[in-house]
């Protein structure tokens, strides 16, 4: 693992990302970086703005200020501000939710073939006419996500409809459709929860192996053991403020952090 | 045992006979009271509510047998259902749909030319539910304005005739067309709201539609409507009334063909995978790299394309068009032929056409309580049967995994 400072690029970027809902500041100044193939850990109690954060970054809340810039390994960076989920999603990162929000009456493997919109192109006369270019496409999706489906441990479950799926079964067909969008970059928002220890291993495996395919990951998790682990370096968030960064030894021994977990800041009530 | 245990067969007594009793008040006025208006009297009926509390007596035991069973039922979900191995498997697939179409074909020389164009209507109905399918049933977007875009055929079809003469061929795909630039048009605007909002505005435009031809005397010819559309033809061949009565039923059968060809087709696409995840989850569906008014602007143009042609081959049939019959009650039919045959499956939609479109007539004994038996059936529909007389059953795929696939 590389566990000091290592010199890869930047792939996302984000400086002094501020997020408010009404009165409440869900997010201040936040700056936060992951480089080429690291596993960088978002913790925190809970209600300190993970979830926002990530909400800000994929599109679905416009920040109120700060920078997110999104670097496709060898290319220029991308602004992300103001830009659709969608077209964020196109640009090459994917996410997975903390409430799981699969499509529950398709199969696990429509949604993953879901997650393959953004990379083919068949329209409406392609749909109608069925040429040999859609033909291949389409062939082509279901192969891809056949093989995602396999990957993650699911290929049992090809045409089981997501809802009746067991619980951790449906956080890693999270996963996998998320990596149908070919992201470079994969956003994780607490994929243990609910998980039994058996589960968890096998969870920490897959991130491993994806992580080794050329994927940089952002993991958000309660989970201690697990985010000790397997991050190269981790982030601290509370009440929305970044109060520590480093690595995991520096972190288990952080005094901010232990106290935002025991909750004996004098911010909290 | 304790379904006959001596409690639970007094209190099902007892509920029995206060459901009876209510039944009894609440009809009271319609059933008992009658006025000779000739006479001026009032005779009293009572005769009528005896039968009328017996009658829901016995009902009401049915109607909890019913919701015992429907509480009771063992899940056998992994039966495949009988709908999707007749669809699914080409050994039942060829010899049903032959024997369909055979019947189809031969059925205008047994039945009464009355019959034929009933028979016509239900299949515009079929084509109309299908359309509608796409909004409702696949992108989840209830369209109460469905109307308007069968309005936007019809009319099309009777002023350019009107005025520039063109003819039924060249109208049909002109409707169509129209009825999607007007889907575009209309849902622009309206599609960045969700659900309930969608409903209402939806509905607005429906009626807007309607009241600027009904307004718009100059445009449309105002309520009067146009008359003398003429049927279709073809070049150099005179065809009498009955005639043509049998040639729309014909296109209509090859237009029902081409609907569920190309529905059937759009449904299994990636466009179509894109509208069920839009309607499933909205946010997750964006994060996923879809463009969410795009996908739904295509949902409600396509669905209105359909609309548009029926609204053509409606001109064309009836040859006397005026904003009458495009009311809100026409999209609520529609929709609820959406429902009643099950949201999102094909076959579903078609059955519902037929029953809905049929059997009225079939029942026309009954007509006074058409209303009546049409609510109550929807009501027990959405009580026993939520997901429609058959439900949507997602497409399996087959993939031959490769030989070392066996990772983790
Ligand atoms: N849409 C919203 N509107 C208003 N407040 C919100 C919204 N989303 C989140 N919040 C608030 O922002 C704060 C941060 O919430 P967030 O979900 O980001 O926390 P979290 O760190 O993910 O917590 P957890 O570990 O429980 O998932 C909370 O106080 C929450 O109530
Ligand atoms: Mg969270």
């Amino acid at each position: 693992m590389a566990g000091e400072e290592s010199m890869a690029e930047k792939v996302l970027d984000i400086r002094s990302m501020t997020m408010t809902f009404g009165g409440l500041k869900a997010l201040q100044e936040v700056d936060l970086s992951v480089r080429q193939g690291e596993i960088v850990g978002l913790i925190g109690p809970n209600g300190a703005g993970k979830t926002t954060f990530f909400n800000c970054l994929t599109g679905v809340y416009p920040p109120d200020s700060g920078d997110i810039l999104l670097i496709p390994p060898d290319k220029k960076a991308i602004r992300l501000n103001g830009l659709k989920p969608n077209k964020i999603t196109e640009k090459g990162m994917a996410r997975t939710f903390q409430n799981i929000r699969l499509f529950q009456n398709m199969t696990a493997l429509e949604n993953i073939m879901v997650g393959r919109h953004c990379r083919t192109r068949a329209g409406v006369l392609g749909a109608i006419l069925k040429g040999p270019h859609t033909r291949s496409e389409e062939k082509e999706i279901v192969s891809i996500s056949y093989t995602l489906l396999h990957n993650v441990g699911l290929g049992q479950f090809v045409n089981e409809q997501a809802k009746n799926l067991p619980y951790g079964a449906q956080r890693r067909l999270e996963i996998a459709r998320a990596l149908a969008t070919d992201p470079f970059l994969l956003l994780l928002d607490e994929p243990a929860a609910g998980m039994n220890p058996q589960e968890t291993e096998r969870l920490m495996d897959l991130i491993q192996t994806i992580r080794k395919s050329g994927v940089s990951i952002l993991i958000i998790e309660h989970d201690m053991r697990l985010i000790m682990r397997i991050s190269d370096r981790i982030v601290v968030l509370d009440h929305g403020v970044k109060i520590a960064e480093g690595i995991p030894e520096e972190i288990r021994k952080n005094e901010m952090v232990i106290n935002a977990y025991l909750g004996t800041d004098e911010g909290a009530a | 045992m304790a379904r006959f245990s001596r409690e639970k067969i007094l209190s099902d007594f007892r509920q029995s006979i206060l459901v009876s009793v209510w039944f009894m008040l609440l009809t009271f006025p319609i059933m008992v009271i009658r006025v000779n208006t000739v006479q001026k009297t009032v005779q009293w009926k009572w005769e009528r509510m005896l039968m009328l509390g017996v009658g829901v007596f016995f009902l009401s035991y049915i109607w909890r047998y019913l919701m015992e069973r429907k509480e009771n039922r063992p899940k056998d979900e992994d039966k495949i259902p009988w709908n999707q191995r007749l669809l699914s498997e080409k050994k039942y697939f060829y010899p049903f749909i032959s024997v369909v179409f055979a019947f189809s074909v031969f059925l205008p020389f047994f039945v009464s030319e009355y019959r034929v164009n009933v028979l016509i209507t239900a299949m515009i109905y079929v084509v109309l539910g299908l359309g509608l399918n796409i909004v409702v049933g696949l992108a989840g977007l209830l369209d109460l304005g469905y109307v308007a875009f069968y309005a936007v055929g019809a009319y099309s079809y009777a002023l350019l005739n009107l005025h520039y003469g063109i003819n039924f061929w060249l109208a049909l795909p002109i409707g169509a067309l129209l009825g999607a630039l007007f889907g575009i048009i209309l849902g622009i605007p309206v599609l960045r709201l969700r659900g309930d909002y969608l409903a209402i505005v939806t509905l607005g435009f429906g009626e807007i539609i309607r009241l600027i031809l009904e307004n718009w005397g100059k445009f449309s010819k105002g309520p009067s409507g146009i008359a003398n559309i003429p049927k279709p033809g073809i070049i150099g061949l005179e065809m009498n009334r009955s005639q043509s009565i049998l040639f729309i039923y014909y296109l209509m059968i090859a237009l029902v063909i081409f609907t569920i060809f190309v529905v059937e087709r759009l449904q299994n696409s990636r466009l179509g995978r894109s509208w069920v995840a839009l309607r499933e989850d909205e946010i997750a569906c964006q994060v996923m790299g879809i463009d969410r008014m795009r996908t739904k602007l295509a949902a409600f143009a396509l669905g209105a394309t359909w609309a548009g042609m029926m609204g053509v081959v409606f001109a064309a049939k009836t040859s006397f068009i005026n904003p009458a019959s495009f009311t809100f009650m026409e999209s609520a039919m529609i929709l609820s032929i959406v429902v009643l045959g099950g949201m999102g499956s094909i076959l579903g939609v078609i059955l519902g056409a037929l029953v809905l479109i049929l059997l009225p007539e079939e029942l026309r004994a009954f007509s006074q309580y058409r209303m009546l038996i049409f609510g109550l059936s929807m009501v027990l529909m959405m009580v026993f049967r939520p997901q429609g007389i058959i439900s949507n059953v997602r497409r399996s795929y087959e993939y031959h995994e490769p030989a070392a696939a066996e990772g983790d």
